[in-house]
């Protein structure tokens, strides 16, 4: 598998971004500088990485969202190109319009930065054949922005056409207000796109993937990645 | 010239934000506070003089990054 991430100033979570795709894959990714114009050849998966972009100014994501290398995500994803957004990296794929609706500030305005439940909705994607659907995996969150909000005819297409792939829930897999953290819509945690192609999520699977971690859950999604384009190869 | 673009939240858009301001408004003891919904300024010097221009750029500048549409609207006001 060969990832590209994307850097951006202010981004922080690139280096547990590419240790994680390393330990699934075995290869290297490439960083890609934010004012370049073209991905590297042969890349199979782009991924927008947590942190900071910019300071979080004007939008969390907002400007980063306009930068140059945005242009040829935009068409690698046109093409069919795997893209995973990850905290901020969600943001700026929704700011870009990759993704449909916007992260908002938290329900309850606190910045949260600890370990949530996730229920895993399907498993017949690029993004979720390494879990089985309604499993419930434990990853950490950290962010502020991470109220996914849109339309109530968006919501409804995401919902119909099953493309909210991950949701808050509790640890055995309920899903409520009590468990959605941060007030999302429909304790939304993470979408696909429409082609279902472009992943974008709040948590962080990728500080999930090594005993050290204390949890190993984030695997899954690395190692489904990985066997997804192995078969399609 | 000078230009202002105000970015206001849609109407039904929960803003956190605005609520916290409003409880303190209200713990203050500021009278008569019905509600508070936070937006952003822009000001804008222009290089032109050409007023219809200006506006043509300025909601450019609104649409492709000043505002999200998807939850905020926005006025350019060439002052």
């Amino acid at each position: 598998m060969k990832s590209a991430v994307l850097v951006f100033p202010g981004i922080n979570r690139e280096r547990d971004m590419a240790r994680a795709l390393k330990l699934a894959s075995g290869q290297e990714s490439t960083m890609v500088w934010h004012a370049e114009t073209s991905l590297p050849k042969g890349t199979d998966l782009v991924v927008v990485p947590g942190g900071f972009s910019y300071g979080d100014y004007l939008r969390c994501g907002a400007i980063a969202a306009r930068s140059p290398v945005m242009d040829a995500v935009r068409a690698f994803a046109a093409d069919g190109g795997l893209v995973m957004g990850v905290c901020n990296g969600f943001q700026i794929l929704c700011e870009s319009g990759l993704l449909p609706g916007i992260l908002m500030r938290n329900a309850k305005l606190k910045f949260l930065c600890h370990d949530v439940h996730l229920r895993v909705e399907r498993s017949d994607t690029a993004f979720t054949r390494g879990y089985n659907a309604g499993q419930v995996i434990r990853v950490p969150i950290a962010h502020g922005e991470g109220n996914y909000t849109a339309d109530a005819e968006t919501l409804k297409r995401l919902e119909g056409d099953g493309r909210v792939l991950y949701r808050y829930c509790s640890p055995n897999g309920e899903v409520g207000d009590m468990h959605n953290i941060n007030g999302a819509a429909a304790s939304i945690a993470g979408i696909v796109s429409e082609k279902g192609n472009v992943l974008g999520m709040m948590p962080h699977p990728e500080n999930h993937v090594e005993d050290i971690m204390g949890c190993t859950d984030g695997r899954g999604l690395f190692a489904g990645l990985v066997e997804h384009l192995e078969r399609a190869a | 010239m000078k230009a202002r673009v105000t970015v206001t939240l849609k109407n039904g858009i929960l803003d956190p934000q605005g609520k916290a301001i409003e409880g303190a408004l209200k713990s203050l003891g500021v009278d008569g506070i019905a509600s508070v919904r936070q937006g952003k300024v822009f000001d804008i010097e222009l290089a032109g003089a050409d007023k219809a221009k200006a506006e043509e750029a300025l909601k450019a500048a609104a649409d492709k990054l000043l505002a999200n549409t998807v939850i905020e609207n926005y006025r350019v006001e060439v002052l």
